[in-house]
């Protein structure tokens, strides 16, 4: 993340190295610090401070009230914090794993989404569901899966995902105040990345909604999010080697989607590589891809591709790399972009 | 810095829960075998007259409601109407026991329940008719939208009543739920969470026997659905669910159990549900007419008017007075379900967000254009140019 190290030194002057858990973990805090009405819960969010320690001191801090090992039931969870919200209360809560929120699918559907159009807006459901998804930790089956793509199906959910530390922190901070539900879906293999930040005095941040150029390019734009950003950052460094000069947008939001932002890039560009680890049939990229087509038909000299997982079960760990896109594939798809028609 | 030095922080410090024993013998929490009964035993004699006579009033008042919503789905006025006609008592005594300050959290088969405890019984009807899915604030009558998925408002009922308890109010949720409902996994969450929290519930199962047309024998290998309760830590209380009396008793003490901090009771209410699943539904495919007609002879506004006449609390007159009443608030219900509701069709667009995303306003302009062109921009119903839907 060298942008976004470079951001925060010149902010604060006494930046330090911080990894991604350390700042969403701050980013709790201090919310939970500012609105008594933030709650916490999930499973081993207390003691332990989560399995990825992203909760660490909190319980120790706010007490087992407000930061709350739970019963081992992500439904309950999630719809026990329907009902708190219900109450006035701007529950957080933490889904473990990827693949471990599918029991509590249905009242994210049925009633978190939901609540607010069911309700003609009498009754907003201020619930942020954290679930550290994607693959490339090596960890075994159902703990790898990307699921943005069931996320953003569903109207009422805000689907956002952060890349960088300084947007752990702050779409965090952004998505805990909000009076509307926000899956936040948290990179794990970012977790450890780090960039100088300070918490003392942290990045403001747009709100949820708006894409960022993380490299500005003339030759193409690379149109990713989440755990697919260094590769990104990775692939365009490596193109200049080929002559091409790649813009990289960073969607940190699916929804709602930044089409002004992604639409002036490719207008700029005339190419576009959507980059993503889900799988790519019903996945974002096809969502991104028309609607990139929609907007910038006639600027574009190349057909929108994609670069995307396989269109398989998240693979056992000894197989990832085959199916997580990596600087290589990013890098081909680039070369498929009709280079020949610019000459 | 601590949370006691931030400003603010001394608005709101959370409750913690009562000091918890672990329990060493399950039998305080186990059922009795047979459903508690009031009327038609000695205890019915200590019964409040009073009390009797309002619960009499409302279950025939709710009867008198189930019989006109179920005409008003043969009119096209309803899109579907689950009757809970045979499970007034349930329904009746779920509302009667919660003080204002308490939560009702009803399944789509409770209209009644909300309609009792003081819900418009026009309102209370929008999901059902179909114009909009809850066309009431909950926070203003604490009642949670009626739930059609099964269960799942069950763990809401929890989250609800322990955010209650950790701001310190005294409050109580009341959650409904079928017996098909106890096999959903939402069901067991809930009452898991519940006892874990000691939080101050009340879940109410109505056993009507059957599932749509699934019988309760296909449903569970329990002896009772109330003992359930012994495995999660919490009561479990058999009633009979046609006995107003006994459903307001067990309700009451399950819900000043909740309201003294000592947490969460499962109430079985063994009832029959004497219509179809819903109008739509033919019950004559799954269920004898010999079965129906037992069940008959055991209404619970018979079981009461037999007390009360018994006793000289009631009589002729007194029936007629409480039947006008019932009719005065069915043909006040007819006149106001005839009358077409003004819809507007951009509201679809207006609850989605808190702000509507920049897909959202495409779209509604979209719709905008078509009605327009259907309505014509100068439409005078409409000052916006949007036209009124009808």
């Amino acid at each position: 993340m060298s942008t976004a190290a470079a951001t925060a030194g010149e902010r604060t002057g006494r930046a330090k190295p911080a990894t991604m858990a350390q700042a969403l973990g701050r980013a709790l805090r201090d919310s939970m610090a500012e609105d008594p009405t933030v709650h916490v819960l999930g499973e081993d969010v207390g003691t332990l401070g989560g399995v990825f320690r992203v909760t660490d001191g909190l319980a120790k801090e706010f007490g087992d009230e407000r930061c709350t090992d739970t019963p081992l039931a992500e439904a309950g969870i999630l719809g026990a914090a329907v009902g708190m919200a219900m109450y006035g209360l701007r529950p957080v809560v933490e889904m473990q794993f990827d693949a471990f929120a599918y029991p509590a699918f249905e009242q994210l559907v049925s009633h978190v989404a939901k609540m607010r159009n069911r309700t003609g807006g009498a009754m907003p459901m201020p619930i942020t569901v954290r679930v550290p998804y994607g693959g490339g930790i090596g960890g075994v089956e159902h703990h790898s899966d990307s699921s943005e793509a069931y996320y953003m199906a569903t109207p009422g959910l805000h689907v956002v995902m952060p890349a960088t530390v300084d947007d752990a922190y702050g779409l965090l901070r952004e998505s805990i105040a909000s009076d509307d539900p926000v899956v936040f879906l948290e990179p794990k293999r970012l977790y450890w990345s780090k960039a100088d930040w300070s918490p003392d005095a942290p990045a403001s941040v747009e709100p949820i909604g708006r894409a960022v150029v993380r490299r500005p390019g003339r030759s193409a734009t690379l149109i990713t999010y989440g755990p697919s950003l260094p590769v990104c950052l990775e692939a365009a460094e490596a193109a200049t080697a080929e002559g091409w000069d790649l813009e990289v947008v960073d969607l940190r939001s699916l929804v709602p989607f930044d089409d002004e932002t992604v639409a002036a890039s490719v207008r700029r560009t005339g190419r576009a590589v959507v980059v993503h680890e889900s799988s790519g049939f019903g996945g974002p990229g096809g969502e991104i891809a028309a609607r990139v087509t929609e907007r910038c038909f006639h600027h574009l000299e190349a057909p929108v591709l994609r670069v995307a997982g396989f269109d398989i079960p998240y693979p056992p760990p000894m197989q990832e790399r085959h199916h997580l896109p990596g600087v290589d594939r990013v890098l081909d798809a680039v070369a498929r972009l009709q280079w020949e028609a610019e000459s | 810095m601590t949370v006691q030095e931030l400003p603010g922080a001394a608005v709101y410090r959370p409750t913690p829960p009562p000091a918890w024993k672990p329990l060493t013998d399950p039998a305080p929490l186990l059922p009795d075998p047979e459903p508690f009964r009031v009327l038609g035993t000695d205890a019915a004699a200590g019964a409040d007259p009073e009390l009797l006579l309002r619960l009499y009033a409302e279950l025939v008042r709710g009867r008198r409601y189930n019989a006109q919503a179920t005409a008003l789905t043969k009119q096209g006025r309803l899109a579907v109407y689950p009757s809970s006609t045979g499970q007034e008592a349930c329904e009746i005594a779920a509302a009667l026991v919660l003080e204002d300050r308490d939560w009702l959290f009803p399944s789509y088969r409770d209209t009644l329940a909300a309609v009792a405890r003081g819900l418009d019984p026009v309102e209370a009807l929008t999901l059902l008719r179909g114009d909009r899915h809850t066309g009431y604030d909950p926070r203003e009558h604490r009642i949670a939208p009626l739930c059609t998925p099964l269960a799942t408002q069950l763990p809401h009922a929890v989250g609800l009543a322990h955010a209650a308890r950790l701001k310190g109010d005294d409050v109580v949720a009341l959650a409904m739920v079928g017996d098909g409902g106890t096999s959903e996994g939402d069901f067991h969450e809930a009452l898991n969470f519940a006892a874990v929290w000691r939080a101050p519930v009340v879940f109410l199962v109505q056993n009507n026997g059957f599932a749509i047309s699934v019988p309760l024998a296909k449903q569970t290998a329990a002896p009772s659905l109330a003992h359930k309760a012994v495995g999660y830590g919490m009561p479990g209380r058999l009633v009979d669910g046609n006995d107003a009396a006994a459903m307001h008793q067990v309700l009451s003490e399950a819900v000043a159990r909740a309201r003294r901090g000592e947490g969460p009771t499962l109430v079985e209410a063994v009832t029959y549900r004497m219509d179809a699943h819903t109008n739509a539904d033919d019950a004559t495919r799954y269920r004898g007419d010999s079965e129906v007609e037992t069940w008959r002879a055991h209404d619970p506004i018979k079981l009461l008017e037999r007390e009360l006449t018994g006793r000289g609390l009631l009589d002729e007159d007194g029936m007629s007075t409480v039947r006008e009443g019932a009719e005065r608030m069915a043909e006040g219900l007819r006149e106001q379900m005839n009358a077409d509701p003004v819809l507007d069709p951009m509201d679809l667009f207006a609850h989605v967000y808190e702000q509507q995303t920049g897909q959202l306003r495409e779209q509604a302009d979209r719709l905008r254009v078509e009605l327009d062109a259907e309505h014509g921009p100068n439409d005078e119903n409409d000052e916006n140019g949007v036209g009124d839907g009808r």
